[in-house]
């Protein structure tokens, strides 16, 4: 610990985020009653909590008396106040389309066609700004200013190690797998099986995989997309990130919403 | 802490907004144990101040001591990527010194390792310019290629980065004979992999806003600074020393100085990438045409230079390397200078990124392909 630390902040930090991304996985279903917890409002618990991470963030990059960490938090204090923005209205628009925030509601109502392609290009769009802005949430390159290991040395966690450096990289690691599991959740059917519409053979084999695989299958499938996404690209510099989010992703995302009510009223949708 | 006040202090009144950060000696991105002392006002670049000397090693002084053969071994532990460029400068310098003329044989030899040399540290640049903007599948693409390079150079000199090969009077030993071949195998190769180094990094979108109109460095500034090489000649100063002083067996080849006026971070970028298409072209027309003949002259056992003042300047990776030497007719130098380019480029640094972000101080600083020890020596 640096000697002129906050020493009870310091302490904290790595905590804060630990619990904000532990209590985020409290409401995955993996499989069918496979979850901790079924609230009616889940996926705004999910955005909720998940947003205390930044927090945590914030207080190890001020206690730290660092100033890489200082400007590792203060970017990605910009950077995740933003993009929670996106990742929560991209959701808003699947909520439309599904009409309910609860997560096993949301997945059975995917028995017949994922909501990627249920909603059409509405459903589209907002499952790729929820990649970009997931991504970006999670602090993964092409968006990992926090830390920027070539610019801040480590970013907000420079001064720290030991037990307390893992567990910030263990909470990115499991952000990660929390953006996939609600990308999964929300826009690939969760653990339901892929089914065509007229082929019932097809259908009947994909009921053989059990659900827990299915899910996993494709968590592991959008985490891979994300990893793709940080060893193929640059990373952004702060003003464009938040150039991208302020003047692209929120427009985008507002009219896709409007687009997406005129779907459901139309009743469009498959 | 003194500098740090020093500073402050200098400036018309104390800043209460802007922030002194060290960065370096360890930082990932100055490569080595360069510290840039840099005035920051929340993310934005003020000021530059480069300290060096962290990795001094006194070899200018120490060539004093030692005999004109023994200088060149000293030579390729300064600017370790382009080993072969400084050895063959010091070489140079005293055949010029003794007035040997070396046989056609070494001059071919000599300037395709050169370019290989060039080749290798362009592609080393690359994964690393790649990396310090956050994509890190350049640095595999770039050294995965680089092996081929390296490969050859153990083959024929048994050294893969410090290369000792140029002497005074020629090279070391005669090429081994695999070295056409392979050299031809790995153009033929390398020039189906240079596009995917395109299509990975400089069509990529954010990539190209990154580095488009920033760090501009101006040809006044570029001459004023001394900054050479693509650097140098990113902003429009023809100062490529193969075709303006050429040496070896440069005025045989028929090459382009690739010159570009904009001045920015991608174009330093892109100067480079055409710089390797460049390299590749000379070795294709040199590689099939090595006279036969010795692979160097009988030079007397100890090398002695008259008394004067010698220089001599070849184009290393990093633009132009110069070595003085000043003899007083001893077996030992009087004094030796080493001109490196990597020293008069860094300083420019200042005026390139002062008023852009951290993120671009990190990508110019990169175009800028520092060695440390290049630096230092």
């Amino acid at each position: 610990m640096p000697k002129s630390a906050d020493r009870f902040l310091y302490n904290l930090a790595p905590f804060i985020i630990m619990i904000a991304t532990f209590l985020a996985m409290a409401v995955l279903p993996f499989a069918k009653g496979l979850q901790t917890m079924d609230f009616d409002i889940g996926i705004f618990y999910v955005t909720a909590v998940s947003s205390i991470g930044v927090i945590g963030i914030l207080i190890a990059g001020w206690s730290s008396n660092n100033k890489y960490s200082l400007i590792g938090a203060m970017r990605s204090g910009a950077q995740i106040l933003s993009y929670e923005l996106s990742v929560s209205l991209s959701l808003v628009t699947i909520i439309i389309l599904a009409g309910s925030m609860q997560l096993s509601v949301i997945v059975e109502s995917q028995r017949d066609s994922w909501f990627l392609f249920k909603g059409h290009i509405p459903s589209l769009i907002a499952f790729v700004i929820f990649l970009i802005a997931g991504t970006a949430e999670t602090n993964r390159g092409p968006f990992d200013l926090a830390e920027a290991e070539s610019e801040l040395t480590a970013g907000f966690h420079t001064e720290y190690s030991g037990i307390k450096f893992a567990f910030f990289f263990l909470a990115e690691y499991i952000n990660m797998f929390i953006v996939a599991a609600m990308a999964t959740t929300v826009f690939l059917g969760g653990w339901m099986p892929l089914h065509f519409g007229s082929f019932e053979s097809f259908n009947v084999v994909m009921d053989f995989i059990p659900p827990l695989v299915w899910f996993f299958m494709k968590v592991l499938g959008v985490i891979f997309l994300i990893m793709w996404f940080k060893w193929t690209f640059p990373r952004l510099r702060v003003d464009q990130i938040l150039t991208l989010e302020w003047k692209y992703l929120l427009p985008i995302n507002l009219v896709n919403i409007l687009l997406m009510c005129l779907v459901v009223l139309t009743k469009f949708h498959l | 802490m003194s500098e740090i006040k020093e500073i402050i202090i200098s400036s018309d009144k104390i800043h209460t907004d802007q922030y002194l950060v060290n960065m370096g000696p360890q930082h990932p991105s100055t490569h080595g144990v360069l510290r840039l002392l840099v005035r920051l006002e929340g993310e934005i670049v003020h000021h530059i101040q480069p300290h060096v000397g962290y990795i001094h090693s006194g070899i200018e002084k120490m060539c004093e001591a030692i005999s004109y053969p023994q200088v060149i071994h000293l030579t390729d532990r300064m600017d370790y990527l382009s080993a072969h460029m400084n050895n063959e400068a010091v070489a140079l310098c005293v055949e010029n010194a003794l007035q040997v003329e070396v046989p056609e044989r070494v001059k071919y030899i000599r300037t395709i390792m050169d370019e290989l040399s060039r080749l290798a540290s362009h592609q080393l640049w690359w994964c690393v310019m790649g990396m310090d903007l956050g994509a890190l599948t350049t640095f595999f693409y770039g050294l995965r290629d680089r092996e081929h390079i390296l490969d050859i150079f153990e083959e024929t000199c048994g050294a893969r980065m410090t290369l000792n090969y140029s002497l005074p009077g020629g090279v070391m030993f005669d090429i081994h004979p695999n070295f056409q071949k392979r050299v031809k195998e790995f153009i033929k190769e390398f020039k189906k992999k240079l596009p995917e180094y395109d299509q990975l990094l400089t069509g990529n979108v954010i990539f190209q806003e990154r580095t488009k109109e920033i760090g501009y460095l101006s040809l006044e500034d570029a001459i004023a600074w001394g900054v050479t090489g693509p650097a140098g000649r990113g902003s429009g100063f023809s100062c490529d020393v193969r075709k303006h002083h050429p040496y070896s067996a440069y005025p045989l080849v028929q090459f382009e100085e690739k010159l570009d006026t904009r001045g920015d971070t991608f174009t330093r970028y892109r100067l480079r990438i055409e710089e390797m298409h460049e390299s590749m072209h000379i070795i294709e027309q040199l590689i099939d045409n090595i006279p036969e003949g010795d692979y160097a002259v009988k030079m007397k056992g100890v090398v002695k230079l008259p008394e004067g003042e010698f220089y001599q300047r070849v184009e290393s990776a990093r633009g132009e390397f110069g070595v003085y030497i000043v003899s007083d007719g001893k077996k030992n130098p009087y004094r030796v200078k080493f001109r490196s380019p990597g020293f008069s480029n860094l300083f420019a640094l200042n005026k390139m990124a002062s008023g852009h972000k951290i993120a671009d101080l990190v990508a110019i600083m990169s175009t800028l392909d520092l060695v440390i020890p290049d630096i230092d020596r």
